[in-house]
């Protein structure tokens, strides 16, 4: 499995993680929907289309949170036959990211999930850059910032 | 089985000598389902590996063809973990100093599993 970052200093607390979770897939994403790391992947229609849904769900609770005057949710959990979903947004100096965790229910569990994740989350503000503003992604930007990430995560 | 049902079944399982806390988890998510511990001990973490560690050694047991795990002790330095994996997919943890009476926990435990 491979794990790959756009942002070099999210690499090492997601190689733990996975590692220490047994995650299946990891993805690790701005609140819109842009991609810093990745675990597991392998073809970056997968990531563009994890990394919108992912991004959506998010802004959608956060909505809802909203709409019943609550703070937005921690995080979701989705348990199927045979994968569970654990999607968490965070704050970092770096702004609100998003981590969307798949994994096989007959490896981990929330629990570990949820266990490791709040390492996971410490490992990520500390390893996080406290100087520069983080760049803004133009609309008009978009698409070339989007090739060049996905460049970045599967070497092509 | 209401909250105040599981939470008297711990009670009988903490009030053994030596017992600092006791736990039910459900074992396929690994998520505390009730809980009565004493302060410094980490319901959640304990739940979440001891989970994991019940189902590893669960198709450790089905492998081995030795059939269903019915009680594990791990002793360590400090202390000792003692669990009891109950029918309803839910496991009863025990954490417990290094010189507790085992065969009373076990007992404690294992009428705990029944309970629930």
């Amino acid at each position: 499995m491979t794990t790959r970052a756009v942002e070099a200093w999210t690499l090492q607390p997601l190689v733990k993680f996975t590692k220490e979770a047994e995650a299946r897939l990891v993805l690790l994403m701005t609140s819109a929907g842009q991609v810093m790391a990745q675990h597991g992947f392998s073809r970056a229609v997968e990531v563009m289309s994890a990394a919108a849904l992912g991004a959506a769900i998010i802004a959608s609770t956060a909505e809802m949170a909203k709409e019943l005057k609550q703070p937005p949710f921690a995080a979701l959990s989705h348990q199927g036959e045979r994968h569970g979903i654990f999607l968490a947004g965070f704050g970092t100096p770096r702004g609100m990211l998003v981590a969307l965790v798949v994994y096989d229910i007959e490896v981990s569990s929330v629990g570990l999930v949820q266990l490791f994740f709040e390492q996971f989350v410490a490992d990520l503000q500390a390893a996080c850059p406290k100087e520069g503003v983080p760049k803004q992604v133009l609309a008009a930007d978009f698409e070339r910032e989007l090739s060049d990430s996905l460049k970045t995560l599967f070497g092509r | 089985m209401t909250a105040a049902g599981y939470a008297r079944t711990l009670d009988l399982v903490t009030r053994v000598r030596g017992v600092r806390g006791a736990m039910l988890v459900s074992s396929d998510d690994g998520l505390v389902v009730a809980e009565h511990l004493m302060e410094g001990i980490k319901g959640s973490a304990v739940a979440a590996l001891a989970a994991s560690l019940a189902n590893r050694l669960r198709r450790a047991m089905v492998a081995a063809g030795v059939g269903a795990s019915v009680f594990w002790h791990l002793q360590c330095e400090q202390g000792a973990l003692l669990v009891v994996p109950a029918a309803s997919a839910i496991i009863v943890v025990a954490v417990a100093e290094p010189d507790v009476n085992v065969g009373l926990v076990r007992l404690e435990l294992l009428r705990a599993a029944e309970a629930v």
